[in-house]
C-alpha cells in the first residue's frame, strides 16, 4: 500500500501540497485527478524521493522510497516523457537503468517487445515521436516488474490507439494484484481507466472515492470534476513548472 | 500477486556498471576523448619538429607535452557535461528512481567517468610524449623516459585530464545547468589563468592549468612554483572540494 499522510511542500511562498492525506491500494487503477499545477506532479516526486516534503510522509509498503532495496523492482515510474538523453539508443537507455538494479539484458529486450517498440530500439531516443518517448518511459517503468507503478500522465501524446493500449496495460497489471497510480488532467480518460479517484485542486484532497461514487452525485464524472475543483484553478507564480 | 524477495540490496557496483553504460553509449564521449588525444599528440609532435636549439629550452619533456594543456578544456567540458546533461535532458530523475542513495550516484559517476579519462590522459600523455621526442630534430638529443623526472612529468601530464574532468564533473553537479558550469570552468581554469598571470603573480601558482604546465608536466622546477607533488595536491583537492560541495549539494535540493 501507498500511504501519504499530512504531506505539505511549498516553493517559496506557493504552498504546492497543502497537508495531503490518502491511501493507495492494490488491484485496482487508481487514477490521481487534479487540474493543471493542482500538484500531481509534485506529490509524485515526493513519493520517489526526488523532491523533499517541508511536512508529513509518504510511505511505500511501510517504506520511505529511499530505504528501498532494488528499487526498480519494486516501484515503476514514468514522471515525465523524454527523461532521457537524446543521443543515446532506446536500447540502451534501458540497459543502462537495467544495469542499475542487476535485472538482464534480456528483461530489456522483453519490455522492449511489450511497449512496441522493438523494431525502433536501435534508434536513437531523441528523434521519438512524444508518443514513442511516452512508450520508452513506460518500458523503464517495467523493467523490474514492480509491484507498484506510479504514472504521471502516461496518455499525453499517445494517439487513440497507444491509449487504449496503455489503458488495457494497465488494468491488467492492476488485476495481478499491483498498486497503479496514475495521475492524468484528463477526466474522460480516468472514467474509462480507473475504479478509484483521489482528487486534489490547489494541492488539497478533494475526494478519495470510486469513480461510481464519484459521479453519482452528479451527473457525469465530468460534473462532478467541475464542482469539485472550482475554486481551485486559479494559477499560482509556481516554481515546480518552471522546470 | 507474489513479491519476489531479492537477496541484498542495490550498490556501487550496479550503478557504476550504469554509468558506464551512459558514458560509453555517447558519441559526443568518443569524439571528445579522440580530440583530446590529437591535440595532445599533434601539438607534441609539432613542438619537437619545431625545436631549434637547446640552449633556450632547459625542459624539452614539458614542450613535448604542451598539447596537455588546451586538451584539458575538452576533458573538462566532457566532465561538466556528464552531470549537467542528466538535468537538461530530465534523465537525473530517471537516475535516481533507479539509484536513490545520491552520494553513491555521484561516487559512481565521477569514478566511471575518472578511470575513462585517466585512462585516455596517460595514453594521450606517452604517445604525445613519443612523437614529440621522435620528431625531434637529429642533433638535439632527446629526453628519454628513464631521465629524472621525465616518466613522472609524463604519468602526472596524464594525470591532470583526469583531475580537470572530475573539476567539470563536479562543477556540473554544483551549477546543473551547462552552459553556466562550461563558463565557471573555462573562467576559473583558463581565463582567470590569463588575469592572474599579470595581476597577482603570488597566487600564479595555484591557477589550475598554470600548474599542469608547470608543475605537473615538468621535470625542472621553475621559480615561484609549486612542486609537482605539490601541484597534484593542489589540483586533486580542487576537483575533491567541487565533487563534495556537488555531492553534498545534491543530496540537500530537489532533484
Amino acid at each position: 500500500m501507498i500511504a501519504i499522510r499530512g504531506l505539505t511542500k511549498c516553493y517559496g511562498a506557493t504552498v504546492a501540497v497543502d497537508k495531503l492525506s490518502f491511501d493507495v491500494r492494490p488491484g485496482v487503477v487508481t487514477g490521481f485527478l487534479g487540474p493543471n499545477g493542482s500538484g500531481k506532479s509534485t506529490t509524485m516526486r515526493i513519493m520517489l524521493g526526488l523532491d523533499r516534503p517541508d511536512a508529513g510522509l509518504a510511505r511505500i509498503n511501510g517504506h520511505r522510497y529511499g530505504e528501498l532495496r532494488w528499487p526498480l523492482h519494486e516501484v515503476g515510474a514514468l514522471l515525465e516523457a523524454k527523461a532521457f538523453h537524446p543521443g543515446r539508443r532506446a536500447r540502451t537507455h534501458l540497459t543502462a537503468l537495467a544495469a542499475s538494479n542487476a535485472i538482464p539484458q534480456r528483461r530489456v529486450d522483453e519490455v522492449l517487445e511489450m511497449v512496441g517498440l522493438a523494431g525502433v530500439a536501435q534508434r536513437r531516443a531523441g528523434g521519438f515521436s512524444l508518443g514513442m518517448a511516452q512508450r520508452l518511459g513506460i518500458a523503464a517503468a517495467l523493467l523490474g516488474d514492480p509491484a507498484v507503478l506510479l504514472l504521471d500522465e502516461p496518455v499525453n501524446g499517445l494517439d487513440p490507439q497507444g491509449i487504449r493500449w496503455i489503458r488495457e496495460l494497465l488494468k491488467t497489471l492492476a488485476a495481478q494484484g499491483r498498486i497503479v497510480f496514475v495521475s492524468s488532467h484528463l477526466i474522460s480518460e480516468m472514467a474509462l481507466m480507473a475504479e478509484h479517484l483521489v482528487v486534489i485542486g490547489g494541492g488539497r484532497l478533494l475526494a478519495d472515492a470510486s469513480v461510481e461514487h464519484i459521479a453519482a452525485d452528479a451527473n457525469s464524472l465530468e460534473e462532478a470534476f467541475f464542482e469539485m475543483t472550482s475554486g481551485t484553478t486559479e494559477y499560482p507564480d509556481h516554481k515546480a513548472k518552471q522546470r | 500477486m507474489t513479491t519476489i524477495t531479492r537477496a541484498g540490496h542495490y550498490g556501487f557496483r550496479q550503478v557504476a556498471g550504469m554509468e558506464w553504460i551512459k558514458l560509453r553509449s555517447l558519441r559526443s564521449t568518443w569524439l571528445t576523448l579522440a580530440l583530446t588525444f590529437a591535440a595532445a599528440v599533434g601539438i607534441g609532435a609539432a613542438v619537437g619538429a619545431n625545436t631549434k636549439g637547446v640552449s633556450n629550452h632547459p625542459d624539452l619533456t614539458n614542450n613535448v607535452l604542451g598539447g596537455i594543456a588546451p586538451g584539458l578544456l575538452l576533458t573538462g567540458a566532457l566532465g561538466v557535461l556528464c552531470m549537467t546533461s542528466e538535468y537538461t535532458s530530465g534523465m537525473i530523475r530517471a537516475s535516481l528512481a533507479a539509484a536513490p542513495n545520491r552520494p553513491l550516484l555521484l561516487a559512481a559517476k565521477a569514478a566511471m567517468f575518472g578511470a575513462v579519462a585517466l585512462t585516455i590522459g596517460e595514453v594521450a600523455s606517452f604517445t604525445a610524449f613519443l612523437a614529440g621526442t621522435h620528431t625531434l630534430p637529429g642533433r638535439i638529443s632527446a629526453p628519454t623516459l628513464g631521465q629524472p623526472g621525465v616518466l613522472r612529468a609524463v604519468l602526472m601530464g596524464g594525470a591532470a585530464y583526469c583531475l580537470i574532468g572530475l573539476l567539470g564533473l563536479g562543477l556540473g553537479a554544483v551549477i546543473r545547468h551547462s552552459a553556466a558550469a562550461l563558463g565557471v570552468l573555462v573562467g576559473g581554469v583558463y581565463v582567470a589563468a590569463q588575469f592572474v598571470a599579470v595581476t597577482a603573480h603570488q597566487v600564479q601558482a595555484f591557477v589550475p592549468v598554470l600548474i599542469v604546465g608547470n608543475s605537473l608536466s615538468t621535470t625542472k622546477q621553475l621559480e615561484g612554483t609549486l612542486s609537482p607533488w605539490a601541484g597534484l595536491g593542489v589540483l586533486s583537492l580542487y576537483a575533491g572540494v567541487a565533487l563534495g560541495l556537488g555531492g553534498w549539494l545534491l543530496v540537500r535540493r530537489d532533484a
